[in-house]
């Protein structure tokens, strides 16, 4: 009981650490982007946007000439802007402009649309977010798990062929997802025309649930392929290191003398002290990958938030640019905190209590 | 200071480390690699200068129009046993022919005749008729084949001063072709839809005939017959040719890769150093920074930049560097301080009374220089990736012509759709090929350096 309050505190922590995290990182964001003005644009032409409709909808308005119609929304505007304060200096403003992006209550798109054809930006980005958690989440679990198995296996046959083989691959890990990505294109798509070129599904998309999932699954083959080809190697490398220098400890030589078998030794002597590390390294090659993911989605169309964050900069829709980076700030910060966990989980010393977390 | 504190000072020497790379044939591979390429941009940046190299990219009026527009490279011919069309140009400077003759009423006959031999068992991909004069005529254009046939281009068509008849649009030819498109079906026996059959060879000669004003004059004239196959690299949908992005994309690359990675590498090993010697607060608002860093997307982060203010190169090294400095790199660096901190001979040095500076610049951080250089070496090509995947974006400098911008290119023209290849590899491998030889090399060093590693 003791262990479980002692962990829920440091995972309460890091959480609470990680999302201060996230506000400075979002403000330097919204800093960025309001240099160039562009935040305050985007609030005017809602502002704007938004009077022009209503003075125009208004039947008594219609009988007035237009040259008053529009100096009634000028007025209007003018009213508008004064009262959500556009007209304070960006530092105070800029407060609130936090508040807003870290609920994505961004207010209007300029240009893109949800498939509903809904403007709200939360909507847009919230509709894109699936396909790219579906993705990114099938790439980094097959990255985890094969790479610790491919690991661990090679640690045990040191210097064999095969563990010389993988290991000459590690340089490959050098190229991102994306180069892989149009390499695959290439082979698969262009010349034998067995899988799909990009996309989330076949078009017209099949009706059943059943056939939806298997169009959805050929279209994630190539992208994902890419995404473990280009980390799997250098993981395996580094964590076979790991494995490798836990096994040379002292005390591995003693439970080996008491006589435990190879498995028992592997899990309990070895892979418990090695995991730590091992997903201290993974933390990095996650944050890598969600931001591939911009380039990926773009290479292999695939609607998610990097293609939508790709686009926006295209269309200039700054309201979508702030969201979408709040949003990657979420993920890679949800991303970290999980591995806190599962690190707070295998680590006697958060457990209890002493050290209090990494170093 | 005593001659023992310089032994206890001196780290195991890095040159005779570095003598070990000659076992490893994967180190030799990758360094020959790099050695290549570095040779190929010096070269470049000397014999293609960047600004000549910058308005060829470019382009404009009359640069490229006499190339064919997203051919192939020409070493294609050595994978078929086709020869492959090129692009033959034929003016009244070098072959042609000019016959003016006075007819009266301030009138002058006039012919012109340009004599070509083709000779390739593939059609030319486009062909056009470019002729300059002073003020306005009419021409009829003919072609006489090989096997003594003449085609009618067109009848008394009007030519403007500065004039590009380009005959593989002329729709009405088109029509009297049978449909086929002129530059396959004027080379064809007997013209039919479709591209199958091989072209006729020999002599052909394109005619043109005119009565033009005595106060007009014909300077030039000069007909193209598109290849499908063109230079060392082929050219792109703006009939460019490639090598010059594929020259001047390796200086560029490199520079920007070994920059980024000595401002990003450096900064963060000598403030880790610094962190780490003073610990206490210093220690811990960096590591509060390096946090924020790492959920600080830099891709996103870059694209911003490249949207609101400038696409300059320069610029986004400068954001690069800066976003790298608090880099992950520093909980590396950190940890191996922490345990150099704890040597001998600092404690000796700090016995004598060096200062703080004295000490982290002197003892700590050339004791871990060995660990900087393989890092070094690894983060290079991320770097020159980076500025790839800027382009890939449609993000990179508007002025260079580099890899990334023909990887752009050619998805945004579907190149891999169309079955242009070639566009797409090129830069694609030379890409691929830099990384693996900078990480080659990187993980080599290692394996020399990590002393963890040369236990085992």
């Amino acid at each position: 009981m003791k262990t479980f309050s002692i962990m829920g505190k440091y995972v309460l922590l890091r959480a609470f650490s990680l999302f201060i995290t996230v506000v400075i990182a979002v403000y330097l964001t919204l800093f960025i982007a309001n240099w160039g003005g562009q935040l305050d644009d985007a609030r005017r032409s809602n502002i704007e946007f938004d009077v022009t409709m209503a003075v125009n909808a208004n039947p008594a308005n219609h009988a007035l000439p237009s040259s008053e119609v529009m100096k009634l929304i000028e007025e209007r505007v003018e009213q508008e802007i004064i009262r959500q304060g556009l007209d304070r200096p960006f530092l105070i403003r800029s407060v609130g402009y936090l508040g807003e992006a870290l609920s994505l209550g961004l207010g209007r798109t300029e240009h893109l649309t949800s498939d509903s054809g809904s403007r709200n930006v939360r909507n847009v980005l919230l509709e894109r977010l699936p396909s790219t958690l579906v993705l990114l989440g099938t790439a980094q679990l097959i990255v985890f798990v094969l790479a610790l198995i491919v690991a661990l296996f090679l640690s045990r046959r040191y210097g064999s062929f095969l563990d010389r083989t993988i290991i000459a691959l590690a340089p490959t890990s050098a190229a991102p997802a994306w180069l892989y990505g149009l390499f695959l294109i290439l082979i698969f798509a262009a010349v034998l025309r067995v899988l799909p070129w990009g996309g989330i599904v076949a078009a017209p998309p099949p009706p059943t649930t059943w056939g939806y999932a298997m169009s959805l699954l050929r279209h994630m083959v190539l992208p994902v392929s890419a995404m473990i080809i280009s980390s799997l190697f250098s993981n395996i490398y580094s964590w076979r290191t790991f494995f490798l220098i836990y096994s040379n400890e002292d005390y591995i030589d003693l439970a080996r003398a008491k006589g435990l078998s190879p498995r028992s030794l592997e899990r309990r002597y070895i892979l418990r002290p090695t995991l730590p590390p091992i997903i201290t390294n993974f933390v990095l090659v996650l944050i890598n990958m969600w931001m591939g993911a911009v380039v990926l989605e773009t290479v292999f169309n695939w609607p998610g938030i990097g293609r939508l964050f790709f686009q926006a900069i295209q269309l200039n829709d700054t309201p979508v640019i702030v969201g979408t980076v709040v949003i990657f700030g979420y993920l890679l910060a949800l991303s970290v905190l999980l591995l806190d966990f599962a690190y707070a989980a295998l680590d006697p010393r958060v457990r209890l209590g002493a050290g209090g977390g990494k170093k | 200071m005593s001659t023992k504190l310089k032994e206890l000072r001196r780290a195991p020497s890095a040159w005779s480390k570095l003598k070990e790379l000659r076992r490893y044939p994967s180190a030799i591979v990758g360094l020959i690699i790099m050695f290549i390429f570095i040779a190929f941009s010096i070269h470049t940046v000397f014999s293609l200068p960047l600004d000549e190299a910058v308005t060829l990219w470019r382009g404009g009026p009359g640069i490229w129009d006499d190339h064919p527009r997203r051919a192939e490279p020409a070493w294609f011919d050595w994978f078929t046993s086709d020869s492959l069309s090129r692009t033959i140009k034929v003016s009244l400077e070098d072959a042609g022919e000019m016959r003016v003759e006075p007819i009266g009423g301030g009138m002058n006959s006039v012919e012109v005749v340009l004599p070509f031999e083709f000779n390739y068992d593939t059609f030319p991909s486009e062909i056009s008729l470019f002729t300059e004069a002073t003020g306005a005529k009419e021409f009829s254009v003919y072609l006489r084949k090989p096997n003594g046939e003449t085609v009618t281009l067109s009848e008394n068509l009007g030519f403007r001063a500065h004039h590009i008849y380009r005959i593989s649009l002329d729709s009405a030819l088109r029509m009297q072709l049978n449909g086929a498109s002129p530059h396959v079906g004027l080379f064809s026996e007997n013209p039919s839809p479709g591209r199958d059959g091989k072209p006729l060879q020999g002599n052909y000669e394109l005619v043109m005939l005119g009565e033009i004003p005595e106060t007009t004059e014909l300077h030039a004239a000069e007909l193209v017959v598109f290849g499908q196959v063109h230079g060392a690299a082929g050219t792109d949908h703006l009939r460019r040719d490639l090598t010059i992005a594929l020259r001047w994309g390796a200086p560029v690359g490199l520079l920007f890769g070994v920059l980024a990675a000595v401002g990003a590498q450096l900064s963060t090993f000598i403030l880790g150093g610094i962190g780490t010697w003073f610990g206490g607060k210093i220690d811990a608002i960096f590591h509060r920074l390096t946090e924020v860093t790492m959920i600080l997307p830099l891709l996103v982060v870059l694209m911003m930049v490249g949207h609101f203010y400038t696409r300059s190169l320069w610029v986004m090294l400068g954001v690069v560097i800066l976003l790298s400095v608090f880099s992950a790199s520093m909980k590396v660096y950190r940890a191996m301080f922490l345990q150099a901190k704890e040597a001998p001979y600092i404690e000796a040095a700090q016995a004598y009374g060096a200062g703080n500076f004295r000490i982290i610049f002197k003892y700590l951080l050339p004791r871990l220089s060995p660990v900087l250089l393989p890092q070094f070496i690894i983060v290079i090509p991320s770097f020159v990736f980076l500025e790839a995947t800027l382009a890939v974006l449609g993000l990179g400098d508007p002025r260079l012509p580099t890899w990334g911008k023909i990887i752009y290119d050619a998805r945004v023209n579907d190149a891999l759709y169309m079955g242009d290849y070639y566009w797409m590899l090129q830069p694609a491998v030379a890409l691929m090929l830099i990384g693996l030889s900078f990480s080659l090399l990187g993980y080599t060093l290692d394996r020399i350096f990590n002393p963890r590693l040369r236990k085992l």
